[in-house]
């Protein structure tokens, strides 16, 4: 009876939890929206996070938490502009921006369908990937993002996986100055001095290399 | 005093009888310890400074390595070198890569290049009194970069090395300084280089990468962004543990793809704010702090030194 009664107090403190309330918080918002007019995550990321290689929608599944409560923060500002997600993240509270960016970062990260990009596309995005373009002061992508480009900690995200087409866009938009808010500056003088070719063959040799969770 | 925030007099706050040993300790070095004597066994002396102007020196491509036991012995090299953590244990002791200091696998000028660096050896040295080889340099870094034990000479973890360094330096000048060679010598700067400031410009610039206690950024058990001090770092008889080393280093490479965005007097400062830490004893080191500074440490270095009211050097394992 003793033991019955300690697993029920056990029950209800988990389900009451912070934790699991977040995650519920979490779950809602990716599935329903809010209602301060924050639509459902899940229309454009899927409710799995994977995004939609065609519409440039990034994929979100395994991306650390950390960085994706950044991003949401920063969509509420100049530092990152993006007429979808701005007004979305505006809608968000602190804490819904936290439980949205906890459930992705829990969502496996999705098999992608290998790139159609050709063979020396793919070649010349590993060897800026890989080794980096020096003689341009452009270190290797792995020498922040970490070996395979899995990420490295809130500052460095993963890139393996990603959709090409949302590298592509978002090394564009550091060019263009739409997006301003990478610590340091780090990525902006780096996307500067890349050519076009190089933006769209790393973008390729990333999006194909296996994603696993941070 | 180039240093602020160090002080090099003797303790007073303790008591007397140290400030009297410490008295005693710095009669008794000078007195055993001639200049010329001194210097013996000081691996970590630096070459003739590398010639203005930018680098003109293409090391050859990786594609082209042969494919024979020549080019295997290379690729070795370069693992090696990459992943020097593969090492750990036998010859390396801390978390370090030789690609920390020397980037772009030793290719990049103003970055220590191995096609700056081989074309120098053998070298006379006046301080240990022999011919240096290439060989034995590579060793010092084992021993104090690497705080670790060097490989011995002819073990094929050494020829690979150097096989590396050969193959980097293909159709460069035999002793002949090139620019680029080591890192860039930075003028005095206009204030003595400061541990406050530095301290700030490492928050803005170097600690998302390099963490806010300089302990580098792991992920999954490796080293992402290696260790700046502390027991996983370079000991105190690296090169890079003397301040004028660290700052031209610094401002020619960090941060990593922001080469040269740190002022002078930034690049001198941030480099006092990371050697004012502590890290692994000088192997040099025999059991008195004085003595050792006194012999292997009269150079721009926090060694035995005071800041924020602790004396440095004492080591860290």
């Amino acid at each position: 009876m003793l033991i019955q009664n300690k697993s029920i107090v056990l029950m209800i403190l988990v389900a009451f939890s912070p934790i699991t309330l977040a995650s519920e918080l979490g779950k809602t918002i990716v599935m329903q929206g809010n209602s301060s007019g924050a639509m459902a995550c899940s229309i454009c990321h899927g409710a799995n996070g994977a995004g939609q290689a065609q519409a440039g929608f990034p994929n979100l599944a395994g991306l650390d938490p950390a960085y994706m409560q950044k991003q949401l923060q920063d969509f509420t500002t100049a530092q990152r502009h993006n007429p979808i997600m701005t007004p979305i993240a505006t809608a968000l509270s602190t804490d819904e921006m936290n439980a949205v960016s906890t459930y992705f970062a829990q969502q496996s990260t999705p098999t992608m369908k290998p790139t159609t990009a050709d063979d020396s596309l793919l070649k010349a995005g590993q060897q800026l990937a890989q080794n980096g373009n020096w003689a341009n002061d452009v270190p290797a992508c792995f020498s922040c993002h970490g070996a395979q480009a899995k990420g490295v900690g809130m500052y460095f995200p993963a890139l393996a996986g990603q959709h090409a087409s949302y590298i592509e866009q978002q090394l564009n938009s550091w060019r263009s100055g739409q997006r301003s808010n990478d610590p340091n500056q780090l990525m902006v003088g780096i996307a500067q001095r890349l050519s076009e070719t190089e933006i769209k063959a790393v973008s390729a040799y990333l999006a194909n290399l296996t994603a696993t969770n941070n | 005093m180039w240093l602020t925030k160090t002080n090099s007099r003797p303790p007073q706050g303790h008591n007397g009888r140290l400030a009297t040993r410490f008295l005693g300790a710095v009669l008794l070095s000078s007195l055993l310890f001639n200049p010329a004597f001194a210097e013996e066994k000081d691996y970590q002396v630096e070459l003739p400074a590398a010639p203005k102007g930018p680098a003109s020196f293409t090391p050859p491509n990786e594609a082209d390595i042969p494919n024979n036991a020549f080019g295997d012995a290379v690729r070795y090299g370069l693992s090696l070198f990459t992943n020097t953590q593969q090492l750990r244990g036998q010859y390396v002791g801390n978390e370090l890569n030789c690609v920390n200091c020397h980037l772009n696998k030793g290719r990049q000028a103003n970055s220590a290049p191995l096609w700056g660096a081989f074309p120098m050896y053998p070298a006379y040295r006046k301080k240990n009194d022999h011919v240096n080889t290439i060989d034995e340099r590579i060793q010092g870094c084992f021993t104090y970069s690497m705080n670790g034990t060097p490989p011995p000479f002819g073990s094929k973890e050494l020829t690979a090395l150097v096989t590396y360094h050969y193959w980097l330096s293909t159709g460069a000048p035999v002793g002949q300084a090139l620019p680029g060679r080591g890192y860039p010598k930075l003028d005095t700067p206009a204030e003595d280089p400061s541990v406050s400031r530095g301290e700030v410009v490492y928050q803005d610039n170097c600690a998302i990468c390099h963490g806010e206690n300089g302990a580098g950024t792991q992920v999954d058990g490796r080293y992402a962004f290696p260790p700046l001090w502390g027991k996983d770092s370079f000991n105190w008889g690296a090169g890079m543990h003397r301040v004028n080393t660290a700052a031209g280093f610094i401002k020619a490479n960090m941060p990593l793809g922001k080469p040269n965005s740190l002022t002078d007097q930034q690049a001198w400062d941030v480099a006092a704010f990371m050697n004012s830490h502590e890290r692994p004893q000088d192997p040099r080191y025999e059991g008195n702090l004085e003595q050792t500074a006194e012999t292997f440490h009269q150079h721009q270095c926090f060694y035995n030194k005071e800041v924020d009211q602790q004396r440095i050097g004492q080591g860290v394992k």
